[in-house]
C-alpha cells in the first residue's frame, strides 16, 4: 500500500468514526429510554447504572396500555398532530406557491409580518390567547389546540414550501398553461406532483412539532379527556410518583407514530424528482 | 392557422421599460424570425403573444381577435421552450398528449395524433420513456412533438435549438424548415444563430433595446441594413466598420479614410459629414492590382481557413479588417498584400445617427416597396 492510499484510508476511517460518534451521541438517549422501559421497576434502583438490565419485562407496556389514560392521550395527540399537519401543509402549499410565483402589492410587508411572528417567544402569547379562547369555548378542546398549532406553524411551513416551489422551473407550468391548462390545473397536475418531496418534508416537520408541543397543551387544556401525550407524560410524574418504567414505556410508544409517519413519507423525501425537466 | 397583429405593444416590468412600442404584422403561414442581442426583449415579446405576461400598452390580435385579456389556454398557440420544459413525471406519450387530454380529445384520436407526430420526428420508440432518460436531442424532439400534436393557430419557438451541438442543430434546422413547409403554420422563432435566421425566415425582425430596427426578408436585411445596428448584427463574419468622412467636390463624391480616398456614389448628406463605412468580408477582394485606385495596402494578421473559404484578417486603413476569400489563400502572417473593397457594395452610415445613407440617384429605385 502506498502512502497516498494509506492516507486516504486513514481519512475515510476518521470520517466514518466521527459520523459514528455523532450518531451514537444522538441516539444514546433513545437507547436509554428503551432500556429503562424494559427494566423491571425493582431492578431500576437496585442494579445501578448498567448498559443492559439482568432481567427484562414488558409489564410497563402492559400497564400503560391497559390501566392508564395513555391510550386517550395518544389518540388526542394523533388527532391534533395529523389535523395540524394536513391543515398547515394545505395552506402553506397555496401560500408558498403564491410567494414563489406571483408579484403582488404588499408582498414585501406580508413576508415581513410572517417573519415577525416567528420572532416572539410563545410564552408571551399564552395569556392573550387564553383570554380569546375562553369565551369561545376553545380551551379544553382539541380544536383550540389545532387552531393555535396551525397558526404558529404556517409561516415557517410557507417559507419551506416556497423554497421547494422556487426549485421547480416556471417553464413547466407555463408550458402546461399554453397546452391548455388553467393555472390551477397546471398547479395540481404538473407542479404538485413534483413538489411531493417538499410536501412530505413539510408534513413531517409540522407533525413532529405538533406531536411534541407541551407549552400550549399544558396551558390551554386542563381536562384529562382533552390532554395530549406530552401533557400525559407529566401526569405520569405526579400520579405514579415518577414511575420511570411506565413513563419511558409511554415515551417509546409515543415514538411509534412519528417513526411510522416518516416511514410512510420517506420515499417522497428523496429528492431528484425534477431531474430531466429541463436541459440536464 | 392565423395572422398575428402586434400593434404598438409596450411592456414594462416595474419601472423598467422592456419593449418600447413594437409593431409587427405576421401573415397567415409566415415564418418570422426574431433576432437581437441578449436582453433586447425577444422572449418578452414571445411571452406577450403567448399570454404569459400582461401587455402594458397596445394590442395583440390573433386572426383579428384582440387577445390582450385572454388566458394562454384560450389563445390556442403552441410554444417550444429553450429549456424544453418537459413534464418530468410524465412519459413522452403523456407529455405529448397532455394538451389533447386537456381538450378532452377522444383517446383514439389522441393516440393517432401522438403517433403521427412521433413518427414525423422519429421518436416513436421513446413514447414510454421518461424525459430524464432521454438525450438532449431527443428531448428537443419531444418538445417539438408536444407542439405539433394539436394544430394550433401559431407556433412560438424561443431559441429551441440553442442547447444542441452544432451538428444536431443543423439537422433540426432542416427538419423545422421541412415541417414548416408541410404544415404551413404561422411561426415566430427567436434565435441568436445567424444561419438559422437566414435559412428559416420568410422575414427577419431585428430588434435592439426593445425596439424593432428593421423588418424584411433575410436578403434585404443582409444587403440593405437600415442602420449600423442591423448591419453589425446580421451576417457572420460581422461587417467591417471603418470611420470615414464623406466629401464632395463638384460632381465627385468620395470617402476619406486617413490618407486614403475611396470614390463612391453621391449620398444625401452634407460635405464633411463623419460617416461609418461598412464592408462585408466577402465584398473585399484580396490580391488586388496595386495600380487600381481602389486598392488598399494591407498587412496580413491572421489567416483562418474555413474549408469553404478563408477569412483573412488584415491591418489596413488604420484598423482591423476581415476579408473572406473563396480561394485557397497562401499568404503568411505579416506579408503585405493589396485588398480592394467592391465599390458597389459600400454601406455608408451616418456616424451621428447610425442611419443608412442611400445612394442619391438610386434611392427610390433600390428600396423594395
Ligand atoms: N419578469 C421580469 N421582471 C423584470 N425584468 C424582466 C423580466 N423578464 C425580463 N425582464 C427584463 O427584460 C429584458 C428583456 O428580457 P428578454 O428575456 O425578453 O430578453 P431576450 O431578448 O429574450 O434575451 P436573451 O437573448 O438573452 O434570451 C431584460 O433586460 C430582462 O432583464
Ligand atoms: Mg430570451
Amino acid at each position: 500500500m502506498s502512502a497516498a492510499t494509506l492516507k486516504r484510508a486513514g481519512y475515510w476511517t476518521m470520517h466514518y468514526a466521527i459520523i459514528a460518534l455523532y450518531v451514537a451521541f444522538a441516539l444514546f438517549p433513545l437507547y436509554w429510554l428503551f432500556k429503562v422501559s424494559l427494566t423491571p421497576t425493582k431492578l431500576l434502583y437496585s442494579e445501578g447504572v448498567r448498559m443492559w438490565p439482568s432481567r427484562t419485562t414488558w409489564e410497563n407496556y402492559g400497564f400503560v396500555l391497559t390501566n392508564s389514560d395513555f391510550p386517550r392521550f395518544f389518540l388526542n395527540s394523533v388527532i391534533v398532530s395529523v389535523s395540524t399537519a394536513v391543515l398547515v401543509t394545505v395552506v402553506a402549499s397555496g401560500a408558498g406557491y403564491a410567494l414563489s410565483r406571483f408579484r403582488f402589492r404588499g408582498k414585501f410587508w406580508l413576508v415581513g409580518l410572517m417573519l415577525i411572528t416567528q420572532m416572539f417567544p410563545l410564552v408571551m402569547l399564552i395569556s392573550p390567547i387564553f383570554r380569546i379562547f375562553t369565551p369561545l369555548g376553545l380551551t379544553d378542546s382539541l380544536l383550540g389546540l389545532i387552531i393555535v398549532y396551525t397558526a404558529f406553524n404556517i409561516p415557517f411551513a410557507t417559507f419551506l414550501m416556497q423554497s421547494f416551489f422556487d426549485g421547480i422551473p416556471k417553464d413547466l407550468e407555463e408550458a402546461a398553461m399554453i397546452d391548455g391548462a388553467h393555472r390551477f390545473t397546471a398547479f395540481r397536475q404538473i407542479i404538485l406532483p413534483l413538489t411531493l418531496p417538499g410536501i412530505a418534508a413539510t408534513l413531517g416537520f409540522v407533525f413532529t412539532a405538533a406531536w411534541s408541543e407541551l407549552l400550549f397543551a399544558l396551558m390551554l387544556i386542563s381536562k384529562t379527556d382533552a390532554s395530549t401525550f406530552p401533557v400525559g407524560l407529566l401526569t405520569f410524574v405526579s400520579k405514579f410518583s415518577v414511575d420511570f418504567g411506565q413513563m419511558t414505556a409511554a415515551g417509546v410508544l409515543a415514538l411509534i407514530p412519528a417513526c411510522l409517519f416518516f416511514f410512510l413519507i420517506q420515499r417522497y423525501l428523496v429528492r431528484g424528482l425534477t431531474a430531466g425537466a429541463v436541459k440536464g | 392557422m392565423a395572422t398575428i397583429d402586434i400593434d404598438g405593444v409596450r411592456k414594462r416590468f416595474g419601472n423598467v421599460d422592456v419593449l418600447h412600442g413594437v409593431d409587427l404584422t405576421i401573415a397567415d403561414g409566415e415564418f418570422v424570425v426574431l433576432v437581437g442581442p441578449s436582453g433586447c426583449g425577444k422572449s418578452t415579446l414571445l411571452r406577450l403573444i403567448a399570454g404569459l405576461e400582461d401587455i402594458s400598452r397596445g394590442a395583440i390580435r390573433i386572426d383579428g381577435e384582440r387577445v390582450n385579456d385572454l388566458a394562454p389556454r384560450a389563445r390556442d398557440i403552441a410554444m417550444v421552450f429553450q429549456s424544453y420544459a418537459l413534464y418530468p413525471h410524465m412519459s413522452v406519450e403523456r407529455n405529448m398528449d397532455y394538451s389533447l387530454r386537456l381538450r378532452k380529445t377522444p383517446a383514439e384520436r389522441a393516440r393517432e395524433a401522438v403517433e403521427g407526430a412521433a413518427g414525423k420526428l422519429g421518436i416513436d420508440r421513446l413514447l414510454q420513456r421518461k424525459p430524464r432518460t432521454l438525450s438532449g436531442g431527443q428531448r428537443q424532439r419531444v418538445a417539438m412533438g408536444r407542439a405539433i400534436v394539436r394544430t394550433p393557430k401559431a407556433f412560438l419557438f424561443d431559441e429551441p435549438l440553442s442547447n444542441l451541438d452544432a451538428r444536431l442543430r443543423e439537422q433540426m434546422r432542416g427538419e423545422i424548415k421541412k415541417m414548416h413547409q408541410d404544415l404551413g403554420a404561422t411561426s415566430i422563432y427567436v434565435t441568436h444563430d445567424q444561419i438559422e435566421a437566414m435559412t428559416l425566415a420568410d422575414r427577419i425582425v431585428a430588434m435592439n433595446e426593445g425596439l424593432v430596427q428593421q423588418i424584411g426578408p433575410p436578403r434585404e436585411l443582409y444587403e440593405h441594413p437600415t442602420n449600423l445596428f442591423v448591419a453589425g448584427f446580421i451576417g457572420s463574419p460581422a461587417m467591417n466598420f471603418i470611420d470615414a468622412t464623406y466629401r464632395r467636390e463638384g460632381q465627385n463624391a468620395f470617402l476619406v479614410v486617413g490618407e486614403k480616398r475611396l470614390a463612391l456614389d453621391e449620398r444625401d448628406v452634407a460635405d464633411g459629414t463623419p460617416v461609418t463605412l461598412g464592408l462585408r468580408a466577402e465584398d473585399i477582394a484580396i490580391d488586388a492590382d496595386p495600380e487600381d485606385p481602389g486598392a488598399i495596402e494591407a498587412t496580413v494578421e491572421l489567416v483562418e481557413p474555413l474549408g469553404l473559404g478563408t477569412i483573412v484578417h488584415v491591418q489596413a486603413l488604420g484598423t482591423h479588417i476581415k476579408a473572406l476569400s473563396l480561394a485557397v489563400v497562401e499568404h503568411r502572417v505579416g506579408s503585405r498584400i493589396w485588398i480592394r473593397p467592391h465599390p458597389e457594395k459600400f454601406h455608408v452610415f451616418e456616424e451621428a445617427t447610425g442611419r443608412r445613407l442611400e445612394r442619391k440617384a438610386q434611392f427610390a429605385a433600390e428600396l423594395p416597396a
